[in-house]
Parts: structure tokens; sequence; C-alpha cells
């Protein structure tokens, strides 16, 4: 049971659900970025939570099955083709030994997951099959996809074709998105103006975006004039090293912010303006560059309470596809 | 005929492979179907751009280092290799 990868795309990693427990010792969550897109995926073939799935970015695999399955892809707009015929988005659908699977360009979004029925079955790596390529562990041998790799698959328990994800319930992607953040915690180096700039930027996503940050420019950020404490650097957009939280947004020298995301370092010494909230992170991850983004300043009641509807949102598909 | 070399990712157009080095192809170039004609950059990755068939540059759709997105057309070939084409 399994699947040879006939190309590779541009950078195709396998992906659960995350590592936790370790990013203190330096090793990040890593995981799918678009959290709920690879959770619908896995719903749609009728996988367990934790199975491991593909997440594609940009550019779709090419892939021969060498036996039976089921499949979904959700996520970006990548049109899925098996055998260059077209299915559907967001819905299970089966191939046979011998079919492949390939993908039209992207239209919309960043990264598109793909779950086969049984999920992937590589070795857990610290209780992960998530791939973290700078860290080389998880996935297959710790890299992204290579052609002609063989991606073997479980065994399949009670897979079925034809389930949809309700439209309501798919992700739209916009070309101008809004993202919630948190202030904070450094952004009291920020001047008023800085603090202005920052929330009022339609800032534009560059080509620097991957699974470790995604850096958009747009604006210089003014920071306070002050004396650099004992092992901040001069510049101003530096601190005495800290813990990264992943979604936190760093400015160096005021210019580039950056968004950590999943395979994101754990600290270091520049100044955290403000921090996406945790229920926005994967519009964060489905953001293709290009694009352009406002950082919408939220309070801490407004993210939790994002979170419970996120949390709801997951509910409610587990039970329309039950 | 005329065919359209596609961009297959969202980047950076890149006609050089290097900035001091000459463009990869220019209007006129005869290209084979293996002919790399420009590269996108994206997450620091250069990802070279193939023509997929073979004839001539007929127009370049897109300045140096410009932002494109998945499926916009970069250039335009001519199937039928026409006359005083640079070889």
């Amino acid at each position: 049971m399994g699947v040879r990868v006939l190309k590779p795309g541009m950078s195709t990693t396998i992906q659960d659900r995350g590592r936790y427990g370790y990013y203190s010792v330096g090793i990040p969550p890593s995981g799918s970025l678009d959290q709920f897109s690879s959770f619908a995926a896995n719903l749609l073939v009728g996988n367990p939570d934790e199975a491991a799935v593909l997440e594609c970015t940009y550019l779709g695999p090419q892939l021969l099955f060498e036996a039976p399955c089921v499949v979904a892809v959700t996520g970006a707009d990548l049109p899925p083709l098996v055998n260059r015929v077209p299915r559907p988005l967001w819905e299970s659908f089966e191939v046979s030994e011998g079919d492949v699977l390939s993908f039209d360009y992207l239209t919309a979004g960043a990264r598109a997951y793909i779950a086969f029925s049984g999920g992937i079955d590589v070795p857990e790596v610290l209780g992960s099959r998530s791939t973290y390529t700078l860290g080389s562990m998880g996935g297959i041998n710790g890299r992204v996809l290579a052609e002609g790799d063989w991606i073997a698959l479980g065994p399949v328990d009670g897979s079925r074709v034809g389930r949809a994800v309700p439209e309501a319930l798919r992700p739209t992607h916009p070309y101008q998105r809004e993202i919630r953040v948190m202030m904070g915690l450094f952004d009291h180096r920020l001047t008023a103006t800085g603090r202005e700039t920052f929330l009022g930027t339609d800032w534009r996503l560059t080509p620097v975006a991957d699974r470790t940050g995604f850096r958009y420019q747009g604006a210089e950020l003014e920071f306070k004039d002050r004396t650099p404490p004992f092992g901040a650097g001069s510049d101003p957009s530096n601190i005495v090293d800290a813990p990264y939280p992943i979604g936190s947004i760093q400015v160096p020298s005021g210019i580039e912010p950056i968004v950590l995301h999943r395979d994101a370092v754990s600290g270091g010494g520049y100044c955290m303006v403000a921090t996406v909230i945790g229920a926005d992170m994967d519009d964060v991850g489905q953001s293709p560059p290009n694009i352009t983004t406002r950082f919408v300043e939220v309070d801490l009641e407004t993210a939790l309470q994002a979170r419970r509807d996120r949390e709801a949102r997951f509910a409610r598909l587990r039970e329309e596809l039950a | 005929m005329s065919h359209e070399i596609r961009s297959p990712i969202p980047g950076v157009f890149y006609r050089r492979p290097a900035p001091d080095q000459d463009p990869y192809v220019v209007i006129g170039s005869r290209i084979e179907e293996d002919t790399q004609v420009a590269l996108v950059e994206v997450m620091k990755n250069f990802h070279p751009v193939v023509a997929g068939v073979v004839g001539v540059i007929a127009s370049i759709e897109v300045e140096d280092g410009g932002m494109v997105g998945p499926g916009d057309v970069l250039m335009t070939v001519d199937e039928a290799p026409g006359e005083g084409a640079v070889p």
C-alpha cells in the first residue's frame, strides 16, 4: 500500500497536528500550517485526527498510486486531477491502482493538503510524523519530498468517498487579509507613530515566506530612543534575548515584519511588537506572496472568543461529516 | 502556432542566472523543450522555468524582477521557427 512520487512539487512535506512539548529545548511544533484544512482532509477520507497528510506549497506533486485509495484535497485552491481529469476540492474521491494524481495551477491560497485513507505511515519522532526540515526530523528522513520517494500508507479502517465539506465551512482566500493580533510583549519600544504605522499599513507579503516565517514589506516602524540594555544590540529593534511565541511578529531594523510560524526558532534578540492570535494562524499559512495584510489589534477576551469560535467550527465539521 | 510559457509558482521573475550575466533568452532565441528560460524565486529558492516546447521566443511579458503569480504568462513562443531567428 502506497504512493510513488513522480514529481515532488515545490516544497511538499509530511505533516500532522504537530510535535508539542519541545519548543523549550528548541524544537518547534511543526505540523500543518493550516490546521483546519488538514483536519478536514483527514475527516473526509475517514482518518483519525492524528493521521499525517501531505502539505503542498504553491505547486502540487505528481503521485502514482500503487493500490486503490480514497483521497481528499483541501486548503488552497490547487485543483486536483486524476489521470488529467478534474476532481473536486474539499471532497473525498476514489483513485485506482495505476492512477496518477496531479494538480492544475494554484488559483488562491498557498498550501493544499492531501489526505490518503489509512494516513501516511512514517515513524513518529517525539510523538509526531511532522517534517521539521531545519532539524532534519520527521516525515521522510526529515526533508521535503523528492522524486522517486515511496510514501507508505497505513491500513484503511472505513474510508468513504463522496463526503464533502459544506461550502459555509470552507475557508476563503481573499487577496487582502485582516490578521488579528495582540500587541506586545515589546510594543512599548515603538513610538506612538511606530504603533500607528504598524496597524495602519497594508503590508505586502514578500516571496520570503515559508514554514519558519512570513516576511512582509510596506513601511518602516519608528522605535523610541534608548540606551541599549546590557546584552541587547545597538539597533533599536534589538532586545535582550527572549523566547519567541509562534505567531509573534518581529521587525528587524524596524522594516519587514516577520510573522513566525510552526517551524520557527524558539528565541532570539528581535523585539516582538505583536503576536498573531492562534485562531488566525491558518490564514497566515494560506497567504501567498504579494497578498496584502492589515494587522488588526484585539484584546485578550476577543482572542479567547475567537479561539472558542474556531473550536466550534472544528466540532461542527466533525458533526457534518460523521 | 503560439505557445505560452507560464509560471508554475508565485514569486519574483528573473531573466538572468545572476545580475551580471546575460539573460537566459531574448526575443528571437531558439529554444528546445528543456531550455531554461527564467527563474522564479520564492521561499529563498530559485525555481527554474523550462520552455516545455520547441520554437522561438516571440515576446517576454514580465519585467525582470517583477512579481508573478501561478499561471501567469511569462513569455510567448512561436512554435514554427521564423526567418532570421537568432540561433
